[in-house]
């Protein structure tokens, strides 16, 4: 197990610095992110619907849009020059390369979160008061579950020809629970009610990611078998 | 392993004829519904759909189960017709998804005054009939047999997991869905004529499904036999 974790941990670190070197991706992201809580603020009549009303559904859409954008780019990566095949050559375990891949997939996601969510607040105009380690738990929650579905579906696309359109297809039925979940609760926060009165539905967000994360760890060996 | 084409032309003859015996149960239950079975007091000649919807989307749901249930036994066992079945179940659950998503709103607009609303079933079936959408677009951009097997498997595994999730995230959001009438822990709250009408056309559509999967799941053979004899 932990011979496992070291290698995943080794996979995600070549692939954040491999991302750190050029930095392009994150930049793309982080900017379609700004790009779309601007939108979002415009794609409103402001007469009659305000933009803390519009807030947690628009601060949900762009975290799991602006990360779906990001998981074809994981496995593109080792598409290129057949640097997947080298991947399974070395004596790295199958469930290390899952593992790694969505370790690699979180900490981008995470630092698109993690930027996206200032903006949010400024744009948005939202006052946080005590909301934000709430706010903080249930982006985790919200989170952890469906990077991993996209890291599996990311890892199928990658091999079709059309990726870009074949990703968000097999993923967005994913994102309903998460999405559903985490807007109910951040609107709550918003609103100032208490975190342990969410329990319910943060129970849901950590059944679903326990559930979707072992279920995917457990499928995708079998997706790189030759 | 290889199926023979004498093999795969038996099952679309044993298919075919499934599929017309459960046409004729159709006829039947056309004629059950509109001249044996009492009309509904308060919703009128519109709940008489519902000896359509109701049945359709059980077979839809039984197709997509059966999907996950074949995709995991593929991934155990690896025997390549689980995956042609899985391909032939998947479509005719998307007939009858499209039958149920039809028939809905047609008996939604007269007794809920509304086509389509965000109610738990509605989404949850909905969503259901996208995933399958993006199983079969996925199944078409993958060339190479083996890969796609595991690949729409995988599909099919997440799919089945995700279900219950759907439904009790958007059952928790609302709900306004007729509740239960037949599979509930009392007994069923329905006169015995309508239950017999319901009953029958049940087992009409899952014999139609039957049917349909087979005949599919025959040409699918088919199509693995010629492609087999032509690489010999």
């Amino acid at each position: 197990m932990i011979e496992v974790l070291r290698h995943a941990l080794a996979l995600a670190a070549k692939d954040l610095r491999v991302e750190l070197r050029s930095r392009t991706a994150l930049v793309s992201a982080i900017a379609f992110a700004a790009l779309v809580l601007v939108i979002f603020n415009f794609a409103r009549d402001p007469t009659t619907v305000s933009s803390r009303d519009l807030a947690p559904s628009v601060l949900w859409v762009t975290f799991t849009f602006a990360a779906m954008l990001t998981f074809n780019r994981s496995f593109a990566l080792e598409k290129e020059n057949g640097a997947m095949d080298g991947l399974l050559l070395s004596p790295v375990p199958r469930g290390a390369i899952f593992l790694g891949k969505y370790f690699a997939n979180l900490g981008f996601v995470v630092t698109v979160q993690a930027v996206t969510l200032p903006l949010f607040v400024l744009f948005f105009n939202v006052g946080l008061g005590g909301a934000l380690p709430g706010l903080l738990l249930v982006t985790v929650l919200g989170t952890l579950g469906f990077v991993a579905v996209g890291t599996v579906f990311a890892s199928m696309a990658v091999r079709t020809r059309f990726a870009d359109l074949m990703l968000p297809v097999l993923l967005l039925p994913f994102l309903v629970p998460p999405v559903i979940g985490a807007v109910q609760v951040t609107t709550r926060l918003l609103a100032g009610r208490p975190l342990l009165e969410q329990a319910g539905w943060l129970r849901i967000l950590g059944v679903y990611d326990v559930v979707f994360l072992t279920v995917c760890a457990m499928v995708f060996p079998s997706l790189l078998d030759e | 392993m290889t199926p023979t084409p004498e093999n795969a032309a038996a099952t679309i003859r044993r298919g075919l004829l499934l599929s017309t015996v459960g046409l004729l149960g159709l006829a039947l239950v056309y004629l059950l519904a509109h001249r044996f079975t009492p009309i509904e007091v308060r919703q009128g000649l519109a709940q008489k759909i519902f000896y359509v919807h109701a049945p359709a989307a059980w077979a839809a749901m039984l197709a997509f189960a059966l999907v996950g249930v074949c995709g995991g036994l593929y991934l155990w066992l690896r025997d390549p017709r689980l995956d042609l079945f899985a391909e032939a179940s998947a479509e005719v659950g998307l007939v009858f998804g499209l039958i149920m998503l039809t028939t809905g709103p047609i008996w939604g607009k007269p007794i809920w005054g509304t086509w389509w609303t965000w109610d738990a079933r509605l989404t949850l079936t909905l969503l259901l009939v996208f995933l399958f959408v993006g199983y079969r677009a996925l199944r078409g951009a993958l060339s190479d047999p083996a890969e796609r097997a595991r690949y729409s498997a995988v599909v099919g595994i997440l799919g089945l997991m995700l279900v219950p999730f759907v439904h009790l995230s958007v059952y928790l959001f609302r709900t306004l869905h007729p509740q239960p009438v037949l599979l509930k822990p009392s007994a069923p709250s329905m006169p015995a004529p309508m239950l017999r009408t319901l009953l029958t056309s049940i087992a009409v559509f899952t014999l139609l499904y039957v049917g349909f999967a087979m005949t599919r799941y025959g040409l699918g053979l088919m199509r693995e036999a010629r492609g087999a004899a032509d690489a010999d």
